[in-house]
């Protein structure tokens, strides 16, 4: 079998959970469609709006509508063959491993670093087999050259350690776009190994 | 009789908890995961958990923005 047939296989029967469709999560979630990952399992509780626009895979005719929703309809328009479970809730601590249970990589896409830490926590304990992909140092512009990825265990992390807090500095859409296809690539690495 | 820190081996302090370990480092992220040999240690456990000899320690900063 080709190479290109032997990974569209793979990613057809592979699951990918993201939790938060903000600027990683969205852009993320594109990036794996369009690679053609068979099931995506998308978790966020916001709506999208105007402000979204500058940096989240959301169109200006999506404003006011469900996150979740808006993208489940774009990635359709991509690949409508994608099965693309939403789920429109908040995660709180100590359930946010459930809605994960099922699938092969989880990506964290969420955006404060409280609910960042206390969602790898939870996950790295709850689901201890599930590999996990997350970053932390997404705000600014340039310095692709910080980047880089933390490997420990089943946690994955796209790392700027030297960047700002989202609070104390702008997100552009060249960077946290950058961060969401490292950490979509991330994933692939993961699903296809050395295939 | 010495611990690894984020891949930089420093001397290993008997009963040294997380918390105490993180301020000797002078880590004063608000944020952090720690592991431990790969064990996820939760934030409520910084201040109980003693780090053992050998131990490798992982601290993660993790900064807002998504």
């Amino acid at each position: 079998m080709k190479k290109t047939d032997m990974v569209k296989k793979k990613l057809k029967g592979s699951s990918v959970g993201i939790a938060g469709a903000g600027g990683l999560g969205s852009n993320a979630a594109i990036a794996l469609a369009r690679v053609g990952v068979g099931r995506l399992v998308i978790v966020d509780f916001d709506i999208v709006e105007k402000s979204n626009l500058d940096r989240q895979y959301y169109f200006l005719d999506q404003v006011g509508k469900q996150k979740v929703d808006a993208l489940k309809e774009t990635i359709k328009q991509i690949n409508p063959k994608i099965t693309v479970e939403t789920h429109s809730v908040k995660l709180k601590p100590g359930t946010m491993s459930s809605l994960f249970c099922d699938v092969d990589v989880v990506i964290e896409a969420l955006d404060s670093a409280e609910i960042k830490t206390a969602f790898i926590e939870e996950i790295l304990s709850k689901l201890p087999h599930t590999p996990l992909i997350a970053a932390s140092g997404v705000a600014g512009y340039g310095h692709c050259d910080r980047i880089h990825t933390i490997h420990s265990g089943n946690l994955h992390l796209c790392y700027d350690e030297q960047a700002r807090s989202s609070d104390k500095d702008i997100l552009t859409a060249p960077r946290v776009a950058l961060m969401a296809n490292w950490e979509a690539n991330l994933a692939l690495e993961i699903l296809l190994g050395d295939l | 009789m010495s611990i690894t820190v984020n891949g930089k081996s420093v001397p290993w302090v008997k009963g040294e908890t997380v918390t105490a370990l993180l301020t000797r480092m002078k880590y004063t992220f608000p944020l952090v995961v720690v592991k431990i040999n790969n064990n996820v240690i939760s934030k409520k456990e910084f201040a109980t958990t003693a780090i053992p000899n050998g131990a490798d320690v992982a601290v993660i900063h993790m900064i807002s923005g998504g």
